[in-house]
């Protein structure tokens, strides 16, 4: 049951990430990429991450898209492109082929020790899942979390800095 | 003989499970739509009354009939999709509008346990759809995804007032929904639970655990009214009701985003924004008003506290008028998003020096 399931899933993420990549038009492309954020939501609750299929559709469909769907908006590039481009169709899938051998090969290549970590789905089940994320984050990782947060200030307030100037 | 309640889950009675589930779902989903088709009644005739006008009297006893009768007009009339639109986003639009406000009820408890017995064992049964142990994430997460409707019925109408209105509405919905979202951070911070039968289960018994104060109960919106305030109004600005109606100024706009919009698509605009309006009141009523407790049956208090909220909406509509578009920007980043910010911070001093 939940095999058939995923692979539903997998076959639409698949199928909508190779329309993002074929449709003619931008806003169709955006939303193909929101059904395959979607998707991989999905995938996270099946791996038992319900925070982060959560986290995945706020920040990634939720934000994100809205984002480039309002700058498509803005520069009414809203069009279709008419020009064919078959070369980079081409290009694009023997490349993504090669992509797809290489990693097949990095995944067949190891064996599967049978060590579990110390999360596991008991420890999700008793502690909660968001729980346990925060707890790494705050207090076993406090440190790379700062870190992280004063770049993305000093990111913010360059982006401010950059975009107020008089040109 | 005193049994041992048994929750009704998947793996020990799939076929009762599935039954008691389908039944949830059938009954929030109808009870959610007739409260939609009477909303728009209420409304005319409470803004009527407001105005001193009488609303519609004319269709069945005191114009009861009058959702009835605009569903059915509206049914009837051409569907015409303009021949410049995108016409798969076009028509995907009303729908990415109206599934993400029924989608959320799904989280949202409307009462407390129901027993019953069948085959000489106790069963319980949770009323509400599902309990996500991320609901208010869940609910943000929806509350996203409804941008998506406004902004594809703006692009995919190719009409300058339709792509006025989805700009200023998608600016407005991403600025407020970050209020929304930061205000209930505080909320968590006291039920140190994200599922939101948790948060009730949180806001029974007296305020703040004192056994003097034990006529109020203990809901958040006593120990919160900052959050509670900022969280109303930035849902009420997240879905688009008047004060914060720029998206679809009729004074400037014509229509705003659903300006080419005809038949059941439009009537579908109008089930989103009242289904929005519902799902708002039920999470606010949930979070900070205490969800099903209250001195009535359970779910007759939940009703009553997602009625009064409609009212409330309703009501505000009849008294202010529109903002300015530089006011609501203001309003939204410099005035609710540091109230919002200070809010978080304040309450987690609170708490450790509580706890």
């Amino acid at each position: 049951m939940e095999i058939l399931f995923f692979y539903l899933v997998a076959g639409v993420a698949i199928i909508s990430a190779f329309f993002v990549v074929k449709c003619r038009n931008p806003i169709n492309s955006a939303l193909n990429l929101v059904t395959t954020f979607l998707c991989l939501a999905v995938f996270y609750v099946m791996l038992e991450s319900p925070f982060m299929a959560a986290i995945q559709i706020i920040v990634y469909a939720g934000a994100i898209m809205v984002l480039i769907i309002f700058v498509i908006m803005l520069l009414n590039f809203g069009q279709t492109i008419n020009g064919r481009y078959t070369h980079g169709v081409a290009a694009a899938g023997v490349v993504s082929v090669l992509l797809m051998l290489v990693a097949t090969q990095l995944v067949r290549s190891g064996d599967a020790t049978g060590t579990g970590g110390p999360v596991t789905s008991a420890l999700i089940a008793d502690v909660g899942h968001t729980e346990l994320i925060g707890r790494a984050l705050f207090l076993d990782f406090v440190l790379p979390f700062e870190i992280a947060g004063v770049l993305l200030l000093i990111a913010i307030v360059g982006a401010l800095i950059i975009a107020k100037q008089k040109v | 003989m005193v049994m041992t309640p048994e929750v009704l889950t998947l793996s020990n009675t799939p076929v009762l499970f599935t039954v008691a589930m389908l039944l949830k779902i059938a009954v929030a989903f109808v009870v959610m739509l007739l409260i939609v088709a009477y909303a728009t009644y209420a409304e005319r005739k409470i803004i009527g009354r407001m105005q001193t006008r009488m609303g519609p009297t004319m269709t069945g006893p005191k114009g009861l009939l009058q959702p009835i009768a605009d569903g059915l007009k509206l049914f009837f009339k051409e569907d015409m999709t303009p021949s410049q639109a995108h016409p798969f986003a076009f028509a995907l639009a009303p729908m990415m509008l109206l599934a993400p406000a029924f989608v959320a009820i799904a989280v949202v408890p409307f009462g407390g346990d129901l027993h019953f017995t069948y085959d000489g064992v106790l069963y319980v049964v949770p009323m509400q759809i599902t309990d996500l142990n991320i609901g208010v994430l869940f609910i943000l997460a929806m509350a996203g995804l409804g941008v998506y409707g406004i902004v594809l019925a703006g692009l995919a109408s190719n009409s300058k007032y339709a792509l006025l209105g989805g700009i200023r509405s998608t600016a407005q919905m991403i600025s407020y929904e970050l209020a929304a979202g930061l205000s209930i951070v505080a909320i968590f911070m006291l039920s140190e639970t994200l599922s939101l039968r948790g948060i009730v289960l949180a806001q029974q018994g007296p305020l703040w655990g004192i056994e003097a104060l034990k006529y109020i109960p203990n809901w958040y919106i006593f120990s919160q009214p900052l959050a509670f305030g900022l969280f109303l109004v930035a849902s009420m600005a997240e879905i688009n009701r008047t004060p914060f109606d720029l998206p679809e100024a009729e004074t400037e706009l014509v229509s705003g985003f659903c300006t080419e919009y005809s038949s059941m698509k439009y009537a579908l605009f109008f089930m989103a924004e009242y289904a929005n309006m519902i799902t708002i009141s039920a999470i606010t009523a949930t979070i900070f008003l205490g969800g099903w407790s209250g001195p009535f049956y359970g779910w007759i208090n939940f009703l009553l506290k997602v009625f009064a909220f409609m009212f409330f909406f309703i009501w505000i509509r009849a008294t202010f008028p529109r903002l300015r578009y530089d006011q609501l920007m203001h309003m939204g980043w410099k005035v609710m998003l540091p109230l919002a910010l200070a809010n978080i911070v304040f309450t987690g001093i609170a708490v450790l020096l509580w706890q």
